[in-house]
């Protein structure tokens, strides 16, 4: 499936809830089953930096696909970076590149997070297009 | 426990930002160790300035500079009167704490030098641990560290055996604002002075709640920022005793601070101006005199009792949730809960907090010296003030119910 269709995918299921409740508790779910990275990878080289909780994102090349792994000690920034791996993780790396990330916007993650959690949103976007870039190049 | 006569709906209808909702939910405010909630008087006051007598201070022959001279000259004398400081001159106007904090950290670099002590204390905000570590860098002395226990309450023991002739200044909160210790002020002075050391007292977070008496307290400095106690942001005050004011070189060059200027040399103005330098604040000056002025209609005492009241009734609700833990268990405590529940992320209890329109602070409050005694990533503080209610209580608790249901 394509970025953009895992995208639509996304925006249509979080559609489905009426309240901001539902929708965390989605998010919280989501967390819970997020992808975690090996113990070895959760080093202070793989924190992102610009979130308030710490996230640790590990990324590697299988056949030419990039496939991401992720960890927070906080559940609901669990949940956002579940939301992102999903949709970029598992795809050649120019298309991770390429993607656009409307979809944020579209489920209402950014307006629903306070303004330290949605510079860490940010932050995330940006370190999964930089692993992307670094794989790409090394593909290249 | 007696009831205050403190009539909090009244109160609560000068704060015209508490009839807001927040995410659809009627605001409660529980972040007043950040910033406090600023009454219509000070509002009025800060309007009235601009819409009739903005005009540069000190130098000004004409009408309206003197008018303003004199509101700016007058809210001094209300900062004098209100923590009973001998002179006014000993009154400085400054940024806020931090550039209090600064001001004399830079100062002390004349007196300081290799082989002298500077003690700090371990529950610290980062704007009183930083200065000093810059001056210890800089000057070659050491820096030592009083330590606390799990209460969260400063080790006296083991700060009178730190004590020594090489000791040259002592820094300390009155209040925490992680813990909301209160911390024996006048002991630790006391103590000091017996070594010939000078104390600097951080009371930012203190001045909402107790009215300092500066000459029972005996302290070198003593610093406020308005913006905690129902002033403007970007305004504060260093109290310092006349004698080492006079001693301290000027932190900065400008207009204000000098009595004559040639290209030899300068000399410097009197006291308080010599730290004064540049146009002030004058507005956030003037409020700040305001904010007092309105404070003390209130009472201090009425206040103090009264957020008492708020925070026995909190902890004790609060401490009935399972796995809840509160860090800071000070026999003398301010209106702050620092508190965690197993298992959960502070930062994910705000997160759904203030989807319930409380706003309480999370993460380390600029105190990770603390975080790292206690081994946590930090915790959910909630902040009292003499504006809030029992019912907010009761909120606050029903929402961190729900957050914990939800995490979980």
């Amino acid at each position: 499936m394509s970025i953009q269709d895992i995208q639509d995918g996304i925006v249509d299921e979080f559609s489905l809830f009426d309240d901001w409740m539902e929708k965390y508790e989605h998010m919280i779910a989501l967390g819970k089953s997020l992808p975690l990275i090996a113990d070895a990878f959760k080093t202070d080289d793989n924190i992102i930096k610009g979130c308030q909780s710490k996230v640790w994102v590990h990324a590697e090349l299988n056949d030419d696909k990039l496939i991401f792994t992720a960890d927070s000690d906080a559940i609901i920034t669990k949940g956002i970076i579940a939301i992102l791996i999903r949709a970029f993780s598992n795809q050649k790396p120019q298309d991770i590149i390429d993607a656009n990330t409307d979809f944020i916007d579209e489920i209402g993650l950014k307006e629903h997070l306070s303004p330290t959690r949605a510079n860490g949103l940010l932050s995330m976007v940006k370190q999964l297009k930089l692993y992307a870039i670094a794989y790409q190049t090394q593909l290249n | 426990m007696t009831e205050t006569f403190l009539d909090v709906h009244s109160i609560r209808k000068d704060f015209p930002i508490l009839a807001r909702e927040v995410n659809g939910k009627p605001l409660v405010y529980f972040d007043n160790a950040a910033t406090s909630q600023t009454p219509q008087q000070v509002i009025d006051t800060i309007g009235h300035y601009y819409q009739n007598y903005n005009a540069n201070i000190h130098r000004g022959v004409h009408f309206l500079s003197q008018e303003a001279t004199n509101a700016y000259e007058q809210a001094r004398i209300k900062i004098q009167k209100h923590f009973n400081i001998r002179e006014s001159h000993e009154v400085i106007f400054t940024s806020g704490t931090t550039d209090a904090i600064n001001l004399v950290a830079n100062g002390f670099g004349s007196f300081v030098k290799k082989g002298d002590q500077v003690l700090v204390s371990a529950m610290e905000h980062h704007s009183n641990i930083v200065p000093w570590q810059i001056l210890c860098e800089r000057t070659g002395a050491e820096l030592k560290v009083i330590p606390m226990n799990q209460n969260g309450e400063l080790v006296m023991e083991d700060y009178h055996e730190l004590l020594s002739e090489k000791t040259k200044l002592v820094f300390c909160n009155h209040v925490s604002n992680a813990l909301g210790t209160i911390n024996p002020i006048k002991e630790i002075v006391d103590a000091a002075h017996a070594v010939g050391a000078a104390v600097l007292v951080d009371g930012a977070q203190a001045a909402p709640h107790i009215k300092a008496d500066m000459q029972v307290l005996d302290a070198d400095f003593y610093t406020v920022s308005a913006h905690k106690m129902c002033g403007p942001t970007g305004v504060g005050a260093l109290y310092g005793k006349e004698e080492w004011l006079n001693k301290l070189p000027p932190y900065q060059g400008g207009g204000e601070m000098i009595a004559e200027v040639t290209f030899e040399k300068t000399t410097y103005a009197d006291l308080p101006h010599k730290f004064e330098a540049g146009t002030p604040n004058i507005a956030g000056g003037i409020a700040f005199g305001a904010a007092l002025d309105y404070m003390n209609g209130i009472g201090f005492e009425n206040i103090a009792q009264y957020e008492e009241e708020l925070l026995q009734y909190a902890t004790v609700a609060l401490t009935k949730i399972e796995g809840l833990k509160i860090y800071g268990e000070a026999s003398q405590k301010a209106a702050v809960v620092s508190f965690n529940i197993r298992g959960i992320h502070p930062y994910d209890i705000g997160t759904i907090l203030d989807k319930l329109g409380i706003a309480v602070r999370t993460g380390h409050h600029c105190a990770q010296p603390i975080m790292d005694f206690y081994q946590i990533p930090g915790t959910v503080r909630a902040s009292f003030s003499f504006y809030n209610t029992k019912e907010e209580v009761d909120l606050l608790v029903e929402g961190v119910k729900r957050a914990r249901t939800m995490l979980l």
